[in-house]
């Protein structure tokens, strides 16, 4: 099965274009179970403190802007629809679109970090940052239990941001490479794995809105 | 000389024995397939030597009654060492309703002791033989850890919880305490003597002066002090829960789960008394976090389990 | 009988020469010795530490060092060697060079991942050994709250730091065994053909991926609580510090089945080797490979029996770890019965394979000690501990890693060793090892915590046997560096197959050229088979040096 002209972007230690991307594909598949499992230690320890202080977490949760953290979950999930779209272009040798597509999801992205870094902002305003400064007026008995709860939101919500900064580089990366035709019909799989990665960041937020931002919240 | 090693510590209390014989039986087994996987290998390993260069073994793949027999023993085996373990662990792990119960502060890098009448030490701490003494313990800083080889008993002191644990000593003597959680600089320093007397001397050792008085009655001083009574008062007429007879009691939270009021109960309704605000009271309670040290919860403790239930009052 | 082979002219060490060929190499094998390098230098850093500590224990009175320096060389000793030695050591030399060469692949399935693999290792190595120069560190391996986040006032964040880096070359190498070994199989190579070495690795990766990512957070949240003042494990905000234990053995538990399970593919391949016969029950070995990973993580609360779980926790965790027992009792069956009717040379690797099966098995059995609850009570947090992890890491894995470096060296290197010094060195390391660890667990029983710098006096025998055990151990590790490195230049050349064995490494040439392979094999036969492989059966290895 030797091919007289070998596919550019064949590495040499592969047979087959097939069989590269079948081992990238499977690669950041594997990645991504790691990274369930990264997050997975962060919601373990949300679960089991929200489970034993439900009234301050609840109350702690109040604080956060529900309005623009429905605002983001919109512009994500609008982010993993572009980012479809854009491996459906890239199947379909559409160059242009796929930079199209690419350009509206690194914005999307960067709008969600936009809406995020001003949710930070009035947080530190509003004594929410854990620490020697925190204050909790509201409601001052849950005052220790909050704070135990913003502790989990900067990290949660932190490490989930830098992943969407790392996703927008990858993203970058991608339309470089699709602007000077390394990304053919043949050849796309680089755009197939990164977005399986940005839908992944995708269904993170999924889980941290509700958990983080929707305590106790009814209609 | 070699006679001068020992190989067990002294059974001083009523469940050494029974660890070392569950040591003992755990010995028999691992020498036994020790002895016969090693004495397997090199009597292979001498038997089937190689003779000629070239020579290979006999291409045998594998026996499965072989590999049932090699799983289903060892499971067998192992279950009865988690049964006769579980037995062992359940003892230790239930108190006997009566005991005499001490309370420990540990902490970097001592023991504090305080006996029920009062009585304090550091260090060292004073029991009786043939009694069951329950440690209540809790630690003022990292975690340590209560350790007694003579006795067999072992647990951790959190800070923040109360942990236990109990034993019965059988044997006067002087025994090792150890700090068994590093826990800093002096971790190897944070040692001790548990020193257990015959009843009648130790009658003599307590009677030999606890200037501050009991426990509970220090706590009394401080429940006034710390205007506690203004809320809870003994004829219900309070904004807060009745304390009489209520220790030991179960009682409903607001949110309808029901405990059992216990040290850490008490303890936790004094550090942080919104966590759990007992069905049909207001969470008005202030928090005392703070404002009183790891030894004056305890006295607090003694002194709520020392007040009866006063029979005209009705407990909710 | 002199040999008379020769090294072939073109191989993968000499295929380009200066620094930069091999820091920006992409070649597994070129990839596995930059890791044997750095592993090694680790392990005598470790050790250093070690000899400090065992020095410190010869008398009851802390005399030599402070209880503060004391506090960091045990640390130090345990940072190294877990996470800079231990857990890299087999898969990344070993590992990194055999498993494309066992399965008939020309490289792993991403060799700059590789690369990276190894870089990420060195970066965080270096943060780590910063933290250790400016100052140390004190919290124990274990790094437990409140000590590691309120405590200690030592260089807990860059140590912390260095470790989560490392995670990182850890996870990278995993993903790249699993990927490899599900997706370059040489054509014939199924599944129940591959050497039990490839099961054990798979094994391992699944481990390394789905535990590692754990540690990495925890290690960050106690980063994040010492830098930032975030409670997660501090009570005075409602913070669990038992929960930091849970978080920290999720990972830690499985943690040492990655120590082990690669070790135990050595053995899988010494024992084939040096009898000359498959291993007993295949694919038994094969199995009890996953069910160890897949047990380990399911058992990782017997590191807190006393540490104030719910009583049923306990025998929840305690029956499991029973059971996870089994599938390792089960493979010294099947290696023990490998060896009946077998055709027994006592070359250097066998002796190491034979030595470890032994010692395994008693560090093994006292796992069964430490898993009845009601006996760890008493002895948890002792010299016992100690002293049974020391027998499966030092007795299992390190013996296992010297018999396959030494199993492997033809291979990797070309030439041969001297065999005399090598069975001296093996046989110097077994004394050692014997007499340093084995007085512990009477120490342990007796009631000799852990991590303490003095001790009463009615302990300081043991201790001394102890640290003469270590000091002839010590020097036990120094010899095979040095003539390991002395063949290098003088050793006589290896040829493909000094060891008459069967497996796919042995039928390309020694060293292997860069595609390990000039043409990429097809499989017909099982592994070890050793009857219908003709040519396996001259043997190059000279009778005497």
């Amino acid at each position: 099965m030797s091919e007289l002209i070998q596919h550019p972007a064949l590495a040499h230690h592969f047979d087959s274009l097939e069989q590269q991307k079948e081992a990238s594909t499977l690669g950041m598949w594997v990645f991504l179970v790691t990274e369930v499992l990264f997050f997975g230690g962060l919601f373990a320890t949300y679960l089991i403190y929200r489970n034993w202080y439900p009234d301050a977490f609840a109350a702690a949760s109040h604080e956060l802007d529900v309005t623009l953290g429905t605002i983001n979950t919109v512009v994500l999930i609008t982010s993993s629809l572009t980012m479809a779209l854009a491996v459906h272009a890239a199947q379909l040798g559409q160059r242009r679109l796929l930079l199209i597509f690419l350009v509206a999801t690194m914005t999307l992205g960067a709008v969600f970090l936009g809406i995020k870094s001003v949710e930070y902002y009035h947080k530190f305003a509003e004594h929410l940052i854990p620490g020697p400064g925190f204050q909790f007026e509201k409601e001052p008995v849950h005052v220790r239990h909050a704070q135990l709860f913003f502790s989990l939101y900067f990290v949660m919500t932190g490490l989930h941001a830098l992943h969407m900064v790392i996703g927008i580089g990858i993203m970058f990366v991608m339309w470089w490479w699709s602007w000077r035709g390394t990304i053919t019909a043949e050849y796309y799989s680089p755009i197939e794995i990164s977005g399986l990665y940005w839908h992944f960041v995708d269904i993170v937020w999924i889980f941290l809105f509700p958990l983080l931002y929707l305590i106790g919240r009814h209609a | 000389m070699w006679t001068g090693i020992p190989l067990f510590p002294e059974r001083a209390s009523t469940m050494a024995g029974r660890v070392d014989a569950l040591y003992l039986f755990l010995i028999v087994v691992a020498v036994f397939f020790s002895a016969l996987i090693a004495g397997l290998i090199v009597y292979f390993a001498i038997k089937y030597r190689r003779r000629a260069p070239d020579s290979i073994g006999t291409g045998i793949h594998g026996s499965m009654l072989l590999e049932i027999t090699w799983s289903v023993i060892p499971l067998l085996i192992t279950m009865v060492i988690f049964v006769w373990g579980a037995s062992v662990f359940f003892a230790m792990s239930r108190p006997p309703d009566e005991t005499l119960n001490i309370y420990v502060v540990a902490k970097q890098w001592m023991w504090k002791f305080q006996h029920l009448d009062g009585q304090r030490e550091i260090n060292e701490l004073h029991v009786p033989i043939g009694r069951p003494v329950k440690m209540i313990m809790t630690s003022e800083d990292v975690i340590h850890d209560f350790f007694v080889p003579a006795f067999r008993v072992k647990a951790d002191v959190l800070p923040g919880r109360y942990t236990s644990v109990w034993f019965q000593p059988t044997k006067p003597g002087r025994y090792h305490l150890f700090c068994a959680e590093y826990c800093g600089t002096r971790h190897s320093g944070m040692v001790g003597q548990v020193v257990v007397m015959d009843p009648s001397e130790y009658q003599t050792w307590l009677s030999g002066g606890a200037p501050e008085g009991s426990l509970a009655s220090a706590g009394a001083k401080l429940f006034a002090d710390l205007a506690c009574n203004t809320c809870h008062r003994p004829d219900a007429q309070g904004r807060g829960p009745v304390l009489e007879g209520l220790f030991g009691k179960t009682v409903t939270l607001q949110n309808g789960e029901m405990l059992v009021v216990d040290e850490a109960y008490v303890r936790e309704s004094i550090l942080m008394p919104s966590a759990k605000i007992a069905s049909g009271f207001q969470p008005i309670m202030p928090t005392f976090q703070g404002l009183v040290t790891e030894e004056q919860l305890l006295e607090l403790i003694e002194y709520v389990k020392s007040l009866q239930a006063l029979p005209q009052v009705q407990t909710r | 009988m002199a040999s008379t082979a020769l090294l072939p002219r073109r191989h993968y060490l000499n295929d380009g020469y200066g620094v930069k060929s091999w820091l920006l190499t992409r070649d597994h094998k070129r990839i596995g010795l930059l890791y044997l390098a750095g592993v090694t230098f680790f392990f005598f850093v470790g050790g250093a530490f070690a000899v400090l500590i065992r020095l410190e224990l010869t008398t009851p009175v802390g005399d030599l060092v402070t209880d503060e320096t004391y506090n960091k060389l045990f640390t130090m000793h345990g940072v190294m060697m877990v996470f800079f030695f231990l857990i890299p050591a087999i898969p990344s030399v070993l590992g990194n060079f055999l498993v494309p060469i066992m399965i008939g692949a020309k490289d792993l399935a991403f060799p700059k991942l590789n690369l990276a693999s190894w870089y990420i290792y060195m970066i965080g190595a270096l943060f780590t050994m910063y933290a250790i120069v400016t100052g140390g560190l004190d919290t124990g391996w274990t790094f437990y709250t409140p000590f590691s986040t309120v405590s200690s006032t030592s260089n807990v964040i860059p140590a912390a730091l260095g470790i989560f880096i490392t995670g990182f070359s850890s996870i990278l190498t995993g993903l790249n065994f699993i990927v490899t070994i599900h997706r370059m199989r040489a054509p014939g190579m199924t599944w129940f053909r591959l050497p039990l070495f490839i099961w054990s690795h798979y094994a391992t990766s699944l481990i390394m991926v789905l535990g590692t990512p754990v540690i990495a957070i925890t290690i960050l949240l106690v980063a994040a609580e010492r830098l930032f003042h975030f409670g997660f494990f501090d009570p005075a905000v409602g913070g669990d510090p038992v929960l930091f234990q849970h978080l920290f053995w999720f990972y830690s538990h499985p943690a040492v089945y990655i120590m082990i399970l690669p070790a135990m593919g050595v053995i899988s391949e010494l024992v084939a080797a040096f009898c000359r016969k498959p291993v007993f029950g295949y694919s038994f070995v094969a199995f009890a490979s996953l069910a160890i990973a897949v047990l380990g993580f399911l058992v990782w609360g017997h590191h807190m029996f006393v540490a104030g779980q719910s009583v049923y926790a306990a025998l929840i965790f305690s029956i499991l770890s029973f059971l996870v027992a089994i599938p390792s009792a089960v493979k010294v069956f099947n290696w023990t019965a490998t060896m009946y009717k077998g055709s027994v040379s006592w070359e250097t690797p066998m002796l190491y394979a034979i030595g470890f099966i032994g010692l395994f098995t008693i560090g093994g059995l006292t796992g069964l000690f430490l898993a009845s609850v009601g006996l760890d009570v008493h002895v948890t947090d002792t010299y016992f501990i100690i002293a049974h992890f020391h027998y499966i890491m030092v007795g299992g894995t390190i013996m296992a890693y010297l018999g396959g470096l030494h199993y492997w060296w033809p291979k990797i290197s070309g030439r041969l060793y001297n065999e005399w010094l090598a069975k001296f060195s093996a046989l110097v390391i077994f004394l050692g090892f014997n007499l340093t660890f084995f007085p512990q667990f009477i120490l342990g029983y007796l009631g000799m915590p852990r991590r303490y710098h003095a001790y009463p006096p009615e302990f300081q025998v043991l201790n001394v046997l102890s640290s003469a055990g270590a000091s002839i151990l010590g020097v036990g590790y120094l010899i095979p560096m040095a003539y390991l490195m002395w063949s290098l230049r003088y050793g006589r050349a290896a040829g493909p197959n000094p060891w008459g064995a069967v497996g796919l490494e042995w039928t390309t040439t020694s060293p292997p050229p860069t595609e390990n392979f000039t043409e990429t094999p097809e499989v017909t036969w099982d592994a070890y088979d050793y009857q219908s492989t003709v040519d396996s059966r001259q043997s190059t290895f000279p009778a005497e040096s």
